[in-house]
């Protein structure tokens, strides 16, 4: 009897390490821009990768500049996205118009490259309620602050569009700390169980605010993850525009075929605080990991691809940024512009009509409002 | 019209709106082949299909996510949460949530979600199945809590919480299930949300109540006349927003008023009714507002349900403490 326990135990062990070999990860650029996975490359043309650098360019500027109305008072809550543009826009660049963004507080570079006006992203920074307030026909979401909440909701937005018929997904992200919420997993067994059309994205940037990654799990990766849902997991080099690419837009053609959904890990960084509201990344974060993971900018890397190729220059990049600044400071000055919030606009956007509780404080705010 | 227990009017609630409208969708765990554990959905699934009736995994998380989700693809889903004991696993889904949906996204999307799910003692089940925790829904910003007592409610106003565009809870007590036949009327018809209905009319004392404090209420009512008292028993029906013009209108008339519910003091809705008496027929009251209600513990160990819950006879002593006060 001994011994029969000491087999199972070893081959527990052998059985994860089975499981843990089967999540390596998907590199196609390196460090140097160089292309190490030829046969993973994505048919995109030239205008699609630049396009793409353009947006990756476009949105650190963002980051920059959104730190620094931060600073100045003249945006709200914000959390930084720089490091993160390879995990963000290239799996956004893989979707189409018809598929639907559930994203976290970070992933507000997602929905405005589907289509939420900037400035309507800055009111939402700034706690307005015209922020969210989505164009009709862009699909996307609030940026969820409920850890895990995103996950369940997209299991039933694509189990939604399956219904419908629709070719189309749900995608939505969130970070290494999220795939410890009970959420997260009810989201990926849902979509599961009901092979419903999603794509579900874990932005591994190694901490949860100061808690890092390894303090979350015990599992090797996060990928693996998906096992438990009896789905297909990948990891990618989330610094490298081009594996997320492939790997959003395969998952995408699985789920539109009727395969079901995927878990896809994106190995990233943010080069920056958790949010700007005080916190301080020099007391769990050494400069030595800082400049390691500086080093794998998705920026850098893609920028010596395409120069290589002859798709991008000096001035191109110039360009990009000279309009993203011009951009951020109309939508700001659009955002400025919204009227100031009411409480009878707060109650008027509760319910389809108002219960006889809101009639009543609606008429006293009325009152208020109109001195 | 047909004689229907309060299960078989849901079920005929629910077959009605699965018949109107096809964007309603019925789900939860065993609500489909099964027929739901109490068989509020038996025959649905066979009737309509699984894409409309279907069984969920065990989570009741998901069920709200799926539900969240669902609507924003323009259904209307009805999911049940087995017992709403459960409730605190989808508490974000429902509070923090679908409650917030349309105010979040400025009225852009909403969710036309109704749940059901019973609770309620007196049945003598096993932990965290009977407790009443309609208080805490009704302290949501963003949602409805209907609470019907007969059969005949009990499918007027779940028709109507299936077609209200925002989310409503929809509670339903165990007990009353299959307590007492009714005659609920065949096919469509609605009842207001919101809109209490005085049960039993009277003119010396209110007795507001919901659940199955409807029954004790009406039940101490009868004793009540005997000894020369007439009590008038209102059924808010539904418990959020409360009907403040029906219960105000009967205090000015009566002068006396006690609020019966079957959750703990501490809990329920008793408090806000007695805080809205007050504010707004102070001068018509001739003795305080008192309520029945529950001992502040935890929901009793089943055997002890009978010392604990409150039933008929604590409503005649607390009605007759205002009577004579």
């Amino acid at each position: 009897m001994a011994s029969k326990t000491k087999n199972a135990a070893l081959d527990a062990k052998t059985g994860l390490e089975e499981v843990e070999k089967q999540f390596q990860t998907l590199q196609i650029l390196n460090e140097e821009g160089e292309v190490v996975n030829e046969a993973a490359m994505p048919e995109l043309t030239d205008e699609q990768l630049q396009e793409l650098m353009s947006r990756m360019v476009y949105t650190r500027i963002l980051d920059q500049r959104s730190i620094s109305l931060n600073r100045q008072g003249r945006l709200g809550f914000y959390a930084p996205t720089a490091g993160q543009e390879a995990s963000q826009l290239a799996s956004q660049f893989a979707l189409e118009k018809e598929d639907f963004i559930l994203p976290g507080y970070r992933d507000v570079p997602q929905i405005v490259w589907h289509g939420l006006p900037l400035y309507q992203a800055f009111l939402w920074s700034r706690g307005h309620f015209q922020g969210m307030q989505i164009p009709d026909g862009v699909n996307v979401q609030h940026p969820q602050i409920i850890i895990g909440a995103q996950y369940v909701q997209t299991a039933g937005v694509a189990f939604g569009l399956k219904r419908r018929g629709k070719k189309a997904v749900a995608i939505t992200y969130t970070g290494d700390g999220g795939t410890s919420q009970g959420d997260f997993y009810e989201g990926i067994n849902f979509a599961g169980a009901y092979k419903s059309p999603a794509i579900f994205i874990v932005q591994n940037n190694q901490f949860a605010i100061s808690t890092p990654r390894e303090k979350q799990t015990a599992a090797k990766t996060l990928a693996q993850k998906a096992v438990a849902a009896g789905i297909p997991g990948v990891v990618v080099d989330g610094m490298d525009p081009l594996a997320v690419y492939v790997a959003t837009r395969e998952a995408r053609e699985r789920a539109v075929n009727g395969e079901g959904p995927t878990l896809i890990e994106t190995l990233t960084y943010r080069y920056g605080p958790h949010t700007m509201a005080g916190d301080d990344p020099t007391r769990y974060r050494t400069a030595d990991l800082d400049n390691e993971w500086e080093k794998k900018d998705p920026l850098v890397r893609f920028r010596k691809f395409l120069e290589k190729k002859g798709l991008w220059s000096e001035e191109k990049e110039t360009e990009v940024i000279e309009k993203a600044k011009e951009d951020i400071k109309e939508a700001i000055k659009q955002a400025d512009a919204a009227p100031k919030q009411k409480v009878t606009d707060l109650m008027s956007i509760m319910y389809e009509e108002m219960p006889q509780n809101l009639k009543e404080q609606f008429e006293i705010y009325q009152a208020k409002e109109s001195k | 019209m047909a004689q229907m227990t309060m299960i078989q009017a849901i079920t005929d609630a629910l077959r009605t709106e699965l018949r109107n409208d096809p964007n309603v969708l019925v789900f939860g765990e065993d609500v489909g082949v099964n027929g739901g554990v109490f068989r509020a959905t038996e025959g649905l699934q066979q009737e309509f299909g699984e894409d409309r009736v279907f069984d969920t995994p065990l989570a009741e998380s998901g069920i709200g996510g799926l539900a969240s989700g669902l609507a924003l693809q323009g259904f209307r889903p009805v999911p049940e949460i087995q017992f709403f004991g459960f409730v605190f696993e989808v508490f974000d889904q429902i509070a923090g949530q679908m409650a917030r949906q349309r105010f979040r996204s400025g009225g852009k999307f909403h969710a036309p979600v109704t749940i059901r799910s019973p609770f309620g003692g007196g049945v003598h089940t096993p932990d965290m199945h009977a407790d009443s925790l309609e208080g805490l829904m009704a302290q949501t910003p963003g949602i409805k809590v209907v609470i019907p007592s007969t059969p005949y409610d009990a499918k007027g106003l779940l028709i109507s919480a299936i077609r209200d565009n925002d989310p409503v809870i929809f509670l339903e007590h165990m007990k009353l299930y299959r307590s007492f036949r009714q005659e609920v009327p065949e096919g469509e018809y609605t009842i207001p949300l919101g809109k209490a209905e005085v049960k039993r009319e009277g003119t010396d004392i209110t007795i507001i109540t919901y659940g199955a404090m409807v029954h004790e209420s009406l039940k101490a009512a009868e004793e009540l006349e005997k000894e020369g008292y007439s009590a008038e028993v209102i059924d808010l029906r539904t418990v959020s927003p409360i009907d403040i013009e029906t219960i105000i209108a009967s205090v000015e008339k009566t002068g006396r008023a006690i609020v019966v519910q079957e959750a703990q003091k501490q809990a329920g809705i008793a408090a806000s009714v007695v805080a809205e008496i007050n504010d707004r027929a102070i001068l018509s009251l001739e003795a305080p507002v008192l309520r029945v209600a529950a001992p502040d513990t935890v929901f009793p160990f089943p055997q002890a349900e009978a010392v604990w819950l409150p039933n008929y006879k604590d409503v005649i002593e607390t009605a007759k403490k205002v009577l004579t006060f």
